[in-house]
């Protein structure tokens, strides 16, 4: 024990020396032991702490984004789906508005038929009485026109020949010469 | 010897121990491994301890190094190399760390020693080769004979499959540790020449000025360094895994 500790003393110092320091075979063995101890130790550390927690932590996110994409993609199904029965229902008033406009405008036009019809009629019913009485005012002239013209005529004739002649003979010269 | 660029690469006990005639001794190198770990489990620990849904922001460092090496295993082993994931992720994390704790002046690179790189890579191919027996038994050997090639071919192919294969662990630790101790080498004899030229006066510190820019270059392009062994060594033990999972190519 003593005679190994004396020898490696003296490798030590030999190393210290002379032998290129990373060839030096001295502390070989320390330097294995303290790698294999520390490596180790890293590995385990690694596989069995640090690797699975940042593994976890990465496929959290990645399935909460997939989950947020989903959610989304849902969202935007809704918002189209709202969007569609919005149109629809716009449509559907346009419709409505446009049929409730057509009825409007019909009855009133029809309202406006019916009025002018009836002024219309009125107006006819009014002409047509203007003009039975005209006809009965012509009608009425006419005769007193031809009673005119055979007092007229007699009157006429009494002061040309200063005779009598009958008023049935005036009457139908009269009408003879209206004809 | 304070311009010895070789001294940094020295491992001092702090914390002499001895078990049945093996130097075991709390050294440097013990410690920053001990501090590596340390510093990146309490930051994978303690930023994600907190399970945001929305990440704070050291959080969100802790899941893009996660997102990172997931990426990068699931790329080349496919999702059945997903079980490999904490090794491919502790490897990753404690070189990077270890690595950038080695960019601090007067801290000890701990992968600048080839046995610590050694012990990784042969942890990587261990676990390449009884991953590779365990589940796909003896056809794990048709690692070694591509198909598709002519029958004369074969016993030439497969000694060139063999030697590569063999030559994995070494290419993998020696290319972690050559990179570190060369840039740290260069680094530390480029800093070193500012030193002994400003020690020469005044036409000395005006000349100073050169090797001061290339020490600046330099460590940019050590934590460029620090960063891409890292990734090389994760992304290579992908593919070894890869392999082992699918060993007919």
């Amino acid at each position: 024990m003593a005679a190994s500790n004396s020898g490696a003393e003296g490798a030590v110092e030999q190393g210290a020396s002379g032998v290129f320091p990373p060839f030096d075979p001295t502390y070989f063995t320390s330097q294995l032991l303290w790698l294999a101890i520390t490596f180790g130790l890293f590995y385990y550390l690694m596989s069995k702490v640090a690797l699975p927690r940042i593994s976890a932590i990465l496929e959290t996110r990645s399935d909460r984004i997939a989950q947020d994409l989903d959610e989304a993609n849902q969202l935007k199904d809704e918002s189209d789906a709202a969007l569609a029965a919005y149109e629809q229902e716009l449509a559907e008033a346009k419709a409505k508005a446009h049929g409730i406009a057509q009825e409007a405008r019909d009855s009133a036009k029809a309202e406006l038929d019916a009025k002018r019809a009836s002024v219309e009629a009125e107006l006819a019913d009014k002409i047509a009485g203007a003009e039975a009485s005209i006809a009965s005012i012509k009608a009425k002239a006419m005769g007193e026109v031809g009673s005119i013209a055979e007092e007229t005529t007699a009157a006429l004739v009494s002061q040309i020949i200063s005779g009598k002649v009958t008023k049935a003979d005036i009457a139908s010269a009269v009408s003879a010469a209206r004809r | 010897m304070a311009n010895d660029p070789i001294h940094q690469f020295q491992i001092s006990k702090i914390l002499p121990l001895e078990v049945g005639g093996y130097d075991i001794s709390f050294t440097n190198s013990a410690l920053f491994m001990v501090a590596t770990v340390g510093l990146a489990s309490a930051f994978l620990i303690l930023t994600t301890s907190g399970r945001g849904l929305i990440p704070t922001r050291l959080q969100s460092i802790s899941e893009m190094c996660y997102e990172f090496v997931a990426g990068l295993l699931r790329d080349s082993a496919g999702s059945e190399g997903m079980k490999f994931f904490p090794l491919v992720f502790s490897l990753f994390v404690f070189i990077l760390v270890a690595n950038l704790f080695g960019m601090f002046p007067y801290f000890f690179t701990v992968a600048s020693h080839i046995v610590i790189t050694a012990a990784l890579a042969l942890l990587v191919i261990g676990t390449v080769v009884v991953y590779g027996f365990w589940k796909n038994g003896l056809g794990f050997l048709k690692l070694f004979v591509p198909s598709g090639v002519p029958g004369v071919l074969i016993p030439l192919i497969v000694l060139i499959e063999v030697m590569s294969f063999i030559s994995r662990p070494i290419s993998l630790s020696v290319r972690l540790f050559a990179n570190l101790l060369a840039g740290h080498i260069t680094l530390k004899v480029f800093a070193g020449f500012i030193v002994t030229l400003s020690g020469l006066g005044i036409g000395g510190v005006l000349a100073s000025i050169l090797p001061l820019a290339f020490t600046v270059a330099l460590t940019a392009l050590e934590f460029l360094v620090a960063f891409l062994q890292a990734y090389v060594f994760a992304i290579l033990t992908c593919m070894y895994l890869n392999d082992a999972i699918h060993p007919s190519h």
